[in-house]
């Protein structure tokens, strides 16, 4: 676990005495460098002159289940775009998959936050998932008959098979962020980045998406995804990176989420009721969009 | 029956009626991602300023189309890159170029001594009067934009879908996009003669928008586009002909006519489909994608 000393000058000493739960990862990058998914030195970045994060070390080893928590505009978004190549850092170092940041773009999947979807867009569900496959294709070529087993299997295992054909305006929210998970299965990843994947779903959903990145973790990739469900992140992730424009604290989730870090973290946003702590932070709020991104809200299903 | 085949024995009719569903066919394709994309704006401002290149190259003395080309391909490039890196709303940039450099295009007109007709044409289309070199001209550029978008049908679909997936997953998304503001341009530069620089914007727009009301997948919405452009061209000259009446404007009335239609009686839309079942047409009604 990783504290800033020139986040809070005010903090008491004591805060910064924690035990280091990532000795390798935080105070010896380049030993953590040459196996890791994920690998930031020193990153800073941000939109036009707004710093949006700032000095990032981070290493995320594969097979890694990995939460990103933190309140509104902390950067989390922000930092699932930078190892998604679709942001260049400012300064410091990123490395993908071993190489510069979407260099190996092929191997990684990116969900963007549903709010960044046009619903009312003329895809099926089936049209959706099968992008997925779309730039292993490359130009000229139609998807084929192992296209298409592949698409299959992911709706299977995203249990929405029989809904190929439908608009994916007409789905609900849970089953939205179904779609968009068998979108990166399809594509067989090595890392998958999902923006806010079990936001706003039933707890049902949740669950069955939970299991599946589960799953793909235990066959060596490594899932990061952000969220706002705190309780989500404590049982259901293996390791949880709290961010606040830099990294609170990354480690397993069960000595990340103490209310000690979660303070840091979240500021005034955090009520601390005995052993108990409860985030006023609200999951429909998203990020404000950055320029050049537009937001459609998702409507009622019809 | 006479209506139809009448016109039919002229050459000059023949010639404007491929021109015509030629024009209206390659709108409609590339008019579907441009509906899509929410960028009709855009397409509004290259046609404008597609106009001093015309009247320069009658000044220089070399074919329309290659300043037509010029101007109009640049001016989309260079709206790429202002609505990547200028830090004023992209709208208000567009507006900015889309002025001057059509004040521009008047300002070279009225340097020419006397009355130019010809030049004025480009405002308004001069179908009636396309020649074979037009319609070759039209058919080798307007095969190379299908053919283009025949190539990257998935790639396009992808990054006007989900831009940041589509990158992040390995696509190379800025440079799609300007190439497919490059192929707009190209479109327009192909419709100018036909339907004239003020009116070519809907030839982009309103197919793809009515097909968009009645088909919730992307391949048949780009086909019905299609048809209907098609039918909106020859039912407009046909009716331009009978009437005496400018035939530009009226394949723009038919198309737009169409489009009432589907909005009023269309199946997924139409308000008499949603008093029948009395639920709201929703998110559907939505022409397309703001990214301003």
């Amino acid at each position: 676990m990783s504290f800033d000393p020139h986040d809070h000058p005010h903090d008491h000493p004591a805060e910064r005495q924690l035990p280091s739960l990532e000795p390798e990862a935080v105070h010896h990058p380049e030993h953590a460098r040459h196996h890791a998914s994920v690998w930031m030195s020193g990153v800073t970045t941000g939109y036009d002159d707004r710093t949006a994060l700032e000095d990032v070390d981070l290493a995320v080893d594969p097979g890694t289940l990995l939460a990103i928590v933190g309140p509104n505009g902390a950067g989390k978004s922000t930092l699932l775009k930078l190892m998604a190549g679709l942001l260049p850092p400012w300064h410091g170092r990123v490395e993908i998959l071993g190489d510069a940041p979407g260099r190996h773009a092929r191997r990684v999947a990116y969900v963007p936050q549903a709010e960044l979807v046009d619903w009312a867009f003329p895809v099926t569900v089936g049209d959706v998932v099968m992008m997925g496959r779309y730039p292993g294709l490359g130009p000229w070529r139609r998807p084929g008959a192992t296209d298409r087993r592949v698409v299959d299997a992911a709706l299977d295992k995203v249990g929405m098979r029989g809904h190929e054909a439908t608009q994916i305006g007409r789905l609900s929210g849970g089953q939205r962020r179904r779609v968009f998970l068998a979108r990166a299965l399809a594509a067989d990843p090595e890392l998958y980045l999902l923006d806010e994947p079990v936001t706003g779903v039933d707890a049902t959903t949740q669950e069955d998406l939970m299991d599946i990145l589960e799953e793909e973790a235990r066959a060596g990739k490594t899932v990061i995804a952000t969220t706002h469900d705190l309780a989500c992140a404590a049982q259901r992730f293996q390791k949880v990176a709290t961010v606040n424009r830099r990294i609170v604290a990354h480690g397993p989730s069960s000595l990340v989420l103490d209310p000690e870090v979660l303070a840091k973290t979240y500021g005034g946003h955090l009520l601390v009721l005995g052993d108990k702590a409860m985030v006023l932070d609200d999951a429909h709020h998203h990020d404000q969009p950055e320029e050049g991104e537009s937001h459609f809200h998702e409507g009622a299903p019809r | 029956m006479d209506f139809v085949l009448e016109p039919l024995a002229s050459a000059f009719f023949v010639r404007a009626l491929l021109a015509a569903a030629l024009v209206g066919l390659v709108c409609a394709v590339v008019g579907t991602y441009v509906v899509l994309k929410g960028i009709a704006f855009i397409g509004d401002a290259i046609s404008h300023a597609a106009f001093p290149g015309v009247v320069a190259a009658f000044i220089i003395g070399v074919p329309y189309y290659l300043g037509a080309a010029v101007a109009a391909v640049g001016t989309s490039l260079a709206i790429g890159v202002v609505t990547r890196r200028a830090r004023i709303r992209t709208d208000t940039a567009i507006g900015v170029l889309f002025a001057g450099t059509f004040a521009f295009g008047v300002f070279l007109y009225s340097t020419i001594e006397g009355y130019v007709a010809d030049l004025f044409s480009f405002l308004f289309g001069q179908l009636l009067s396309t020649s074979v070199e037009d319609l070759v001209a039209l058919a080798l550029l307007g095969g190379l934009v299908l053919a283009t978008v025949a190539i990257l049908w998935k790639e396009l679909l992808y990054a006007t879908f989900d831009p940041l997936g589509a990158a992040a997953s390995g696509l190379r998304v800025e440079w799609l996009e300007m190439l497919f503001l490059a192929l707009v341009a190209l479109t327009i530069v192909i419709s100018l003669q036909a339907i004239g620089i003020i009116l070519v914007v809907a030839m982009l727009v309103t197919p793809a928008a009515t097909a968009q009301l009645l088909t919730v997948r992307f391949g048949r919405m780009m086909a019905t586009g299609v048809v209907l452009a098609i039918a909106a061209s020859i039912t407009g000259l046909y009716l331009s002909y009978w009437l005496d009446v400018a035939s530009g404007a009226t394949i723009v009335l038919v198309q737009t006519a169409f489009f009432l239609a589907v909005l009023v009686v269309g199946p997924r839309t139409g308000w008499l489909a949603r008093r029948r079942t009395g639920r709201s047409a929703g998110p559907d009604m939505t022409i397309g994608r703001r990214r301003t």
